[in-house]
């Protein structure tokens, strides 16, 4: 089998799925539910992305949890991404260290 | 014909490097602290698969799409036939499909094609997140030129770090790195929950809902549970809300 050729086929079944709606779209007046549909994707994909796939996101359950609590705190307190995610790997690392 | 390829040089370089640019690095670096640590694991389990080094360097640098790289390789070991492989990055990758629909209805309907066609290629989970949370007037193409390119950089970094150098970072590190994109989504996540009630109860539904697909269902590829729970809890959300939320 030719890498080359599976390459090219992944390429087009990645890139189509980002563009069409991209360019399909642009001046398409949607009926407002559709558009509150289009809204609230973006929320509901963060908690599909997030939950339950951090839980097998690092070596263990707990330094997961661990990372994951503090990740949430620092949110709260601080809404700075950089520092979320140094603050969730940190909290990660120190679980690790634990068991 | 030299001058009038410095004109459009200058030209390019003008239009690209403007504020709004700078910005939409800026705003990626997390994304980017998040995908060299999987490019380089990318690029080090292609090589044990026994992938050639520019095949791997070439999937990240035209497909850039993570999880489907991954088990392209995981399948590829398996001698899984080519068509199999693509089928399976098809529907692993289509919830971008609805990602890229949201995020259509919030550039400016006059952006051209050409540029919609540019920043397509750049959409992924993460980039997607962060820029879906930008206000409107912040959202435009330079700013998702500069996100785009900051984590499709550090994507291609870390494949070329993994193939090349051949060493993990160490385990420890390692594993502990695997969190950083959910934080990124947590950060992302939390101050919108704190604004809004509707959010909470949209972002509850989809954490429920895949929750109970991961478990009843789990020969249902990731792709999928991510589509089939962002759909329900977007649809949920617009018949419980049907005034919106007031996100800014």
């Amino acid at each position: 089998m030719n890498l080359f050729y599976l390459i090219l086929g992944m390429t087009a079944v990645t890139y189509i799925p980002r563009a069409l709606p991209m360019v399909l779209l642009k001046e398409l007046n949607l009926p407002p539910f559709l558009n509150r549909f289009l809204e609230f994707i973006p929320y509901a994909a963060l908690g599909a992305l997030i939950f339950p796939g951090i839980l097998s996101s690092t070596g263990s359950l707990l330094s997961a949890i661990l990372g994951g609590i503090i990740a949430i705190i620092i949110a709260l307190i601080a809404p700075n991404l950089l520092l979320i995610v140094i603050g969730g790997i940190v909290g990660a690392f120190i679980g690790e260290l634990l068991i | 014909m030299v001058d009038k390829i410095k004109t459009l040089n200058h030209k390019l370089i003008t239009t690209v490097v403007k504020p709004s640019f700078l910005a939409g690095i800026k705003k990626g670096i997390p994304i980017a602290l998040g995908y060299i640590p999987i490019g380089i694991t990318f690029g080090l389990m292609a090589n044990s698969a026994g992938i050639p080094y520019y095949i791997s360097i070439m999937m990240s640098l035209f497909v850039f799409a993570g999880a489907s790289q991954f088990i392209a390789v995981n399948l590829l070991m398996l001698h899984t036939g080519a068509w199999e492989i693509i089928l399976t990055t098809l529907i692993i990758n289509l919830r971008h499909f609805l990602m890229s629909a949201s995020l259509s209805q919030k550039l400016n309907p006059a952006l051209s094609n050409r540029w919609r066609s540019l920043l397509a290629f750049g959409v992924t989970d993460e980039t997607f997140s962060v820029a879906s949370l930008e206000s409107n007037e912040n959202l435009g193409p330079q700013f998702l030129l500069g996100l785009n390119l900051i984590s499709y950089g550090a994507w291609n970094l870390g494949t070329i770090l993994g193939v090349l150098l051949g060493t993990n970072l160490p385990e420890l590190i390692q594993n502990s790195m695997g969190i950083g994109l959910y934080a990124m989504f947590i950060g992302l996540l939390v101050p919108s929950l704190k604004k809004s009630p509707p959010i909470l109860i949209i972002a509850l539904i989809a954490i429920i809902s895949n929750s109970l697909l991961d478990y009843n269902f789990s020969s249902l590829s990731t792709g999928w549970q991510v589509i089939i729970s962002t759909t329900i809890a977007a649809a949920i959300g617009t018949v419980l809300f049907p005034e919106g939320v007031e996100a800014e």
